[in-house]
């Protein structure tokens, strides 16, 4: 049936007011890093202004430790992340697959975690980091990020395994493989989706976290993004071109993450293996 | 090929059902033999203990002289077909039907010329590049079969392979699994809970109900002599009528006198070699399967009956009569007008005549 033009109109009209609420932070971004100075607020409307420069942008690999930063940031994301996956994908798959003693009330645990504010759970964590020796070292931090991350990760891929018909293992097992071997070849490649969630979670609650990064880190040099940029905010002169380039830069490794997995995150990759 | 033993086998899961309650059975080499019965009878949970998918509580699994309880089900040298097909969905046929070999090691040459064969058997060579998404029902029951024929296994399992197809399908699917074994002639279990595939495909068929054997026999055997009440009413279809009432006097009563059919020593009804003067007198429940309850003629005459119903098969016309209270199914010719409203007398074919206990087992007595 064809939809009245009216209707279509309408559509679009409520589609792009949502496009643009959403766009307008990240072009006034834009805007503020290519602006010469450090001028947050300007008369002029104009997205990229007439004496645009890339003046913010140099000085931040120039005079700023920003690459540092930006290693930094990968390494703890980067093992947050492999981390994350391979606690979460064998975790949650023996929730899914194997009835234990203390299998519900494990996963009702992990699930209460959830249910308090991440603040509130800062000091109890800082002190545990703390006892551990772990107070300024990446290891405290992927520690926390990982604890933190984790919960949901395995709630996730639990709920994904239990969508992977039981019969496929079966089958992978009556055809030579171990347990093991059916989880590796059967059942992962199959939960993909399901990992790349849990990868992309994982890297997210690292990549952009701020409040744990500060208590836990004190030196410069092992900062993360979020600590190197808030630095640029002084309570007398913040430095607005270099906080706004540096967060456009911060922003496009998670675009590339999502778009490279995004063909990933198709559902119905299980579709015809088994008749319901 | 090989044959399959089992002793005394006990599945008890542990929230405490029992599944299989200790059953025996000795499977030759090269049979085809069914394992049928209603929903939740053990027969699944006996294949998969065959299988290797399922823990023994008790007994032993025989493949060969080789006892294998505590092997894994990859190294039991069976293959499995299920009934929701597993195919891995992110193989294409021809990965799904190679896994297998691949993962025993098998050379890359050889698992090409078994792959090549299996699908020319089944004629799918044309799917053999196609992921499982991409075929249709019946073709992911073919790639199903060949992933199982491809290994060349001593036995064969089948857990109601063909239930998810649907009618015309399963009658091609089940003549081409039929035509299959005579080729391969392997040893070959298969569960259904359809009784004409049970019939059509076994040598034998094992009834099952409750976690217990009822009857292990040549189909025909078990539908001209079923064991007791449960299997009579099992197989055959429309069902088998049963008359509850007494044995008295040389003659069968049905309750409240509303029929009654001589039990004479004369071949007629009882069949031949068989006397009423050996049948326990008192209560017993009379089965009588549609097609020996005939219109008389030379048919030893047992009630007249109103028909209630008439359904109109074309070869034939199931009539459905009330008799004693109870509704009864009376196959009558095609040829012969059935309407309801007509007053049919009825008589009981030579050797028509099942007798069994009127108890909860209701074994049978002549």
């Amino acid at each position: 049936m064809k939809e009245p033009l009216r209707i279509t109109l309408l559509r679009h009209a409520v589609l792009l007011l949502f496009v643009a609420i959403s766009l307008y932070p990240v072009l006034n971004v834009v805007s503020i890093s290519l602006r010469p100075g450090d001028r947050l607020r300007s008369t002029d409307l104009s997205i990229i202004p007439p004496d645009w420069t890339f003046e913010s942008y140099v000085k931040l690999f120039t005079e700023q430790p920003f690459l540092r930063w930006l290693g930094n940031s990968l390494v703890v994301s980067g093992v947050v992340t492999l981390t994350g996956v391979a606690l979460a994908s064998t975790a949650g798959y023996a929730f899914s697959r194997f009835r234990f003693i203390g299998r519900k009330a494990t996963m009702l645990a992990i699930l209460t975690t959830q249910m308090f504010p991440a603040t509130m759970l800062l000091l109890p964590l800082y002190v545990l980091i703390a006892k551990l020796g772990l107070v300024d070292t990446w290891l405290g931090l992927m520690v926390f990020y990982t604890a933190t991350a984790l919960p949901f990760c395995v709630w996730q891929m639990k709920g994904f395994y239990d969508t992977i018909p039981a019969s496929l293992e079966e089958a992978a097992r009556i055809d030579g493989c171990s347990r093991a071997q059916a989880f590796w070849h059967v059942v992962l490649p199959l939960a993909t989706p399901g990992l790349v969630i849990t990868a992309l979670f994982s890297f997210m609650t690292a990549w952009s976290e701020y409040i744990v990064a500060a208590q836990v880190m004190q030196d410069e040099s092992m900062f993360t993004l979020p600590l190197g940029i808030k630095g640029f905010q002084a309570s007398l002169s913040s430095q607005w071109g270099l906080y706004a380039a540096a967060s456009i830069l911060v922003s496009i490794p998670v675009v590339a993450v999502f778009l490279a997995f995004s063909k990933y995150l198709v559902n119905g990759l299980t579709v015809g293996s088994v008749k319901e | 090929m090989a044959t399959v033993t089992i002793r005394d086998l006990h599945k008890r899961y542990a929230e405490g059902f029992h599944a299989v309650r200790g059953i025996s059975l000795d499977i030759a080499d090269g049979e085809f033999l069914v394992l049928v019965g209603p929903s939740g009878c053990g027969k699944s949970t006996t294949l998969r203990m065959v299988a290797g998918l399922e823990e023994v509580t008790s007994g032993e699994i025989r493949i060969g002289d080789r006892v294998v309880n505590d092997v894994a089900p990859g190294d039991r040298d069976i293959a499995m077909v299920f009934q929701n097909y597993a195919l891995y969905p992110h193989l294409s046929v021809r990965e799904n039907m190679a896994f297998g070999l691949k993962m025993r090691g098998t050379p890359a040459a050889e698992i090409d010329r078994r792959v090549a064969d299996a699908a020319a058997a089944l004629s799918i060579e044309h799917l053999l590049a196609r992921r499982p998404r991409e075929l249709s029902g019946g073709q992911r029951q073919r790639v199903a079969v060949g992933r199982a024929i491809v290994r060349e296994p001593e036995v064969f399992l089948f857990d109601e392979p063909l239930s998810n197809l649907d009618a015309k399908l399963r009658v091609q699917m089940r003549a081409e699994l039929a035509r299959l074994h005579r080729r391969l002639g392997t040893t070959v279990i298969y569960v259904t809970h359809d009784q004409v595939e049970a019939m059509t495909l076994g040598d034998r068929i094992v009834l099952m109900n409750h976690g217990v054997i009822q009857q292990i026999d040549a189909p025909l055997a078990i539908y001209r002599r079923p064991a007791n009440r449960f299997v009579a009413s099992f197989i055959g279809s429309p069902t088998m009528n049963f008359f509850p009432g007494a044995i008295r006097d040389g003659a069968f009563v049905v309750d409240g006198d509303a029929a009654r059919l001589p039990l004479a020593d004369d071949g007629s009804g009882l069949g031949s070699g068989q006397s009423a003067a050996l049948l326990p007198q008192g209560p017993a429940v009379l089965g009588i399967r549609p097609e020996d309850l005939v219109v008389t003629g030379d048919a030893v005459p047992f009630t007249t009956a109103v028909i209630e119903v008439a359904e109109q098969m074309g070869h034939e016309t199931l009539a459905h009569v009330s008799v004693g209270g109870s509704s009864h199914v009376v196959r009558v010719p095609g040829d012969r007008a059935a309407s309801p409203g007509d007053r049919l007398s009825l008589g009981v074919r030579p050797g028509g005549v099942h007798l069994f206990a009127a108890d909860d087992e209701g074994r049978r007595l002549n």
